[in-house]
C-alpha cells in the first residue's frame, strides 16, 4: 500500500504535448478514477504511473520512492488492460502465476496466493482452462486475479470494463468496488464512462485535453463543478448552460429571452458582464404561471417510467434545454411549460476563463 | 458459381484426372522401375506394373555401393548428408529469423528500419545469384566439404524474417506491457510468450524450409567433392552420368524414391500445424 505523487507531469510525442503538467496526490488505499473524453491523456497518464511510457518531464512518487526510471516490475503496482492481455497459451492458473513465477516465489507459496484469489474472484472451476475458453467476464476476473495475486501497493485500471455488455458492466463494476474496499489497496482508474467514475471513485479527476479540469470527490464534482468543461461532463443528461446577463445586484441574471432567474450566490463585482448560468436537468421543476422564472418550448418527451426527461428550447429562442422530471409527466409536444430553479442550484461560469465564478 | 451442366462436369473432370496422370504417372514409373532388375529396365518397352525385386534393390541402394562400377558413397550416407544439411538450413533459417524479427519488431535501435530493408532486399539476392562470391567465403572459411558450408550461406532467409515480423505485428501490444508489468525481462518474453504464440507459423515455415533445404541442388554440387559429403538429391544427376555404361535405372529410381520419402513424412506429419499455420489469424 502506498500514496502515490504527481508532480508537474508532463508528456510530449516529439513536438506535440500531450499531458500539460500534472500534479495530484493519490491517498494511500484511495480509489481514485481519471475520467475525461477520449484523447484527453487519460491513459498516457495511466500508463506513464504503470511505467509502460516514459515522463517526460515531472517526478511520480509511489510510496516515497520517485519511480520514473524504474521498470514496470519495479515499482510495486498491476495493472489491468482494457483486453485483458492474457496469454492466451497459458491456464488461468499459469496466467495468474506467471508474474510470482518470475519473481521466483516458492511454488507452495504461488499455489496459495493463486487459489486464494481464485477463491475470492469466484474462479476456482476455471484454474486449468485457456482464456478462449472463458466469457468476457471471466477473462476480466482473471486479469484482475493477475493483478491480486501479486499483492501489489497499487491497483491500475484501463478502463477494464469497456469491452463488457451493459449489464455485465454494472456488475463487475460492483465487484470492482467491493474488492477494492475489502483488500484497500490504492487504486488509479481510467475510464471515459461518467457513471462509472462517479460511482466507483472516492475522488475524481477530470482531465480535459492534457489539464486537470478539477479533482474531488464526486459529490464535489457534481454540486461546485469548478470548470464550464466539469459541469458539462458530469451529470446525466448533461447540465443545461444558458447564455445570461447579470443584474446589478450580482445575483439576478437575466436570460437570452428576457426571463430572469437568481442565484444563491452571485458576486458584484460581475455586474452587467455576460455569464453562462448552468442548471442541472434534475433541478429544474415544473411551475404554474405565477411561479414560474422562465418558459421553454417542449420538442422531445422521453418516458423513462422513474422519470420523465424533456427537451426543449428556452422560449423563443434556440438555446437547448433538458428538464428531468420524476415519474410520469403527460406533457404535449409543442405546449410551453414554466419552469423554476431554486437560487442554491444555479452554476454561473465566466464565458471567457470558463472557471465558476459563485 | 455453381455450375450443374453434365457437359461442364464431365470436362472438369477430364483435366482434373489427366492433371493426377500428369503428376501421378512419373512417380509410379519410377515406383516400378525400382521394384525391376537391371536387365529387364534395360529392354524395351519399359514396364508397367510392378515387379519383385524391391528389396533386393533396396538393400542394394542403401547399403551397397549404389551403382557398380562407381565411387559413389552408399545412399544411406547421402541420405544422412542431406537430413543433416536439410535440418540445418531449416532449423538455423526459423531461430535467426525468429531472433531478427524479435529484434526489429521489439527494440528500438538506431537504422532499424534500414536494417528491415537490408533484410528485405537479400529476397532478391538468392544464393545462385552470388554464388561465386559466396563459394569464395566458404572456401576461405575452410567449410567446403562439411555441413556448414553446406548450410550456412543457405540459412539467412529473408522470407522467414518477415513472415515472423508479421506474425509479431499481430500480437497485441498489451501482451508486452503485461509480461513487463510481469517482471518478464526481453528474453523471457521472447521464450514464453513469443515463442509459444508462434508455434504454428514456426511449424509451417519448417515444412517450407525442409523441403527447400533437401531439395538444393547447385550449392551442394559446388561445396562438395568428397564422395562422402554428397546429397542425395545431386546423387542422382550424377549416376546418370555414371561410368560409360547404360543407367541402372533400377538403382537410379530406387535412389529417386527415397529421396522423395523424407519430405512426404515431413509434410504429412506436421500437416494439421502447417495448414493452421498459414491460416490461422486469431491470437
Amino acid at each position: 500500500m502506498a500514496k502515490i505523487a504527481l508532480e508537474h507531469i508532463r508528456k510530449a510525442y516529439g513536438p506535440t504535448e500531450v499531458i500539460h503538467g500534472i500534479d495530484g496526490e493519490i491517498k494511500d488505499g484511495e480509489f481514485v478514477v481519471i475520467v475525461g473524453p477520449s484523447g484527453c491523456g487519460k491513459s498516457t497518464l495511466l500508463r506513464m504511473i504503470a511505467g509502460l511510457e516514459s515522463v517526460t518531464d515531472g517526478t511520480i512518487r509511489i510510496g516515497d520512492k520517485v519511480v520514473n526510471n524504474l521498470e514496470p516490475s519495479q515499482r510495486d503496482i498491476a495493472m489491468v488492460f482494457q483486453n485483458y492481455a492474457l496469454y492466451p497459451h497459458m491456464s488461468v492458473f499459469d496466467n495468474m502465476s506467471y508474474g510470482l513465477k518470475i519473481r521466483g516465489l516458492p511454488k507452495a507459496e504461488i499455489k496459495r496466493r493463486v487459489e486464494e484469489a481464485a477463491h475470492i474472484l469466484e474462479l476456482t472451476p476455471y484454474l486449468q482452462r485457456a482464456p478462449r475458453q472463458l466469457s468476457g467476464g471471466q477473462r476480466q476476473r482473471v486479469a484482475m486475479g493477475r493483478a491480486i495475486v501479486r499483492e501489489p501497493s497499487v491497483f491500475l485500471f484501463d478502463e477494464p470494463l469497456s469491452n463488457l455488455d451493459a449489464k455485465l458492466r454494472v456488475q463487475m463494476r460492483l465487484e470492482i468496488k467491493k474488492l477494492q474496499e475489502r483488500l484497500g489497496i490504492t487504486s488509479v482508474y481510467v475510464t471515459h464512462d461518467q457513471v462509472e467514475a462517479m460511482t466507483l471513485g472516492h475522488r475524481l479527476m477530470v482531465l480535459n485535453g492534457g489539464n486537470v479540469e478539477q479533482f474531488g470527490s464526486p459529490i464535489d464534482l457534481y454540486d461546485k463543478p469548478q470548470t464550464l468543461f466539469v459541469a458539462g461532463f458530469i451529470g446525466s443528461p448533461a447540465m443545461n448552460i444558458l447564455d445570461a446577463v447579470c443584474g446589478g445586484d450580482g445575483k439576478s441574471m437575466t436570460l437570452f429571452n428576457g426571463d430572469v432567474i437568481t442565484a444563491a450566490s452571485g458576486a458584484e463585482n460581475l455586474a452587467g458582464k455576460s455569464l453562462k448560468a448552468g442548471m442541472r436537468p434534475e433541478h429544474l421543476h415544473l411551475a404554474g404561471s405565477h411561479d414560474a422564472q422562465f418558459s421553454a418550448h417542449v420538442d422531445v418527451v422521453e418516458q423513462l417510467g422513474a422519470d420523465t426527461i424533456v427537451h426543449g428550447t428556452l422560449l423563443n429562442t434556440e438555446e437547448q434545454l433538458s428538464v428531468r422530471l420524476d415519474g410520469i409527466q403527460r406533457l404535449e409536444r409543442g405546449s410551453t411549460i414554466g419552469l423554476s430553479v431554486d437560487p442554491a442550484n444555479v452554476h454561473l461560469f465566466d464565458p471567457q476563463t470558463t472557471q465558476r465564478v459563485n | 458459381m455453381i455450375e450443374n451442366r453434365p457437359i461442364v462436369t464431365f470436362f472438369t473432370h477430364v483435366m482434373l484426372i489427366l492433371g493426377i496422370f500428369m503428376i501421378a504417372l512419373p512417380i509410379w514409373i519410377t515406383f516400378v522401375a525400382s521394384t525391376h532388375d537391371e536387365i529387364r529396365m534395360v529392354q524395351s518397352p519399359i514396364p508397367l506394373w510392378p515387379g519383385d525385386q524391391f528389396f533386393v534393390n533396396l538393400e542394394r541402394t542403401l547399403f551397397g555401393a549404389g551403382l557398380s562400377g562407381t565411387e559413389n558413397a552408399p545412399v544411406w550416407l547421402m541420405l544422412l548428408n542431406s537430413l543433416a544439411m536439410a535440418l540445418m538450413i531449416s532449423i538455423g533459417k526459423i531461430a535467426i529469423s525468429l531472433i531478427s524479427a524479435f529484434a526489429i519488431v521489439y527494440f528500438k535501435f538506431p537504422f532499424r528500419m534500414t536494417f528491415f530493408w537490408m533484410i528485405f532486399i537479400t529476397l532478391m539476392l538468392p544464393v545462385e545469384v552470388r554464388i561465386l562470391p559466396t563459394f569464395e567465403v566458404v572456401a576461405n572459411l575452410g567449410l567446403l566439404n562439411s555441413y556448414w558450408g553446406l548450410s550456412i550461406p543457405l540459412i539467412a532467409s529473408a522470407t522467414a524474417t518477415f513472415m515472423f515480423r508479421q506474425v509479431f505485428l499481430t500480437i497485441p501490444d498489451e501482451l508486452l506491457e503485461s509480461a513487463r508489468i510481469d517482471g518478464a525481462g526481453p528474453m523471457r518474453f521472447f521464450w514464453d510468450i513469443l515463442l509459444p504464440l508462434s508455434r504454428t507459423n514456426i511449424a509451417a515455415l519448417f515444412v517450407i524450409m525442409f523441403i527447400f533445404g533437401w531439395n538444393q541442388y547447385l550449392w551442394p554440387l559446388l561445396v562438395t567433392t568428397d564422395t562422402s559429403m554428397t546429397t542425395i538429391v545431386m546423387s542422382i544427376k550424377q549416376m546418370l552420368e555414371a561410368a560409360e555404361q547404360s543407367p541402372q535405372w533400377n538403382i537410379i529410381m530406387m535412389t529417386a524414391l527415397l529421396a522423395m520419402v523424407p519430405p512426404v513424412f515431413v509434410v504429412i506429419g506436421m500437416q494439421k500445424l502447417f495448414v493452421k499455420g498459414l491460416t490461422e489469424t486469431e491470437k
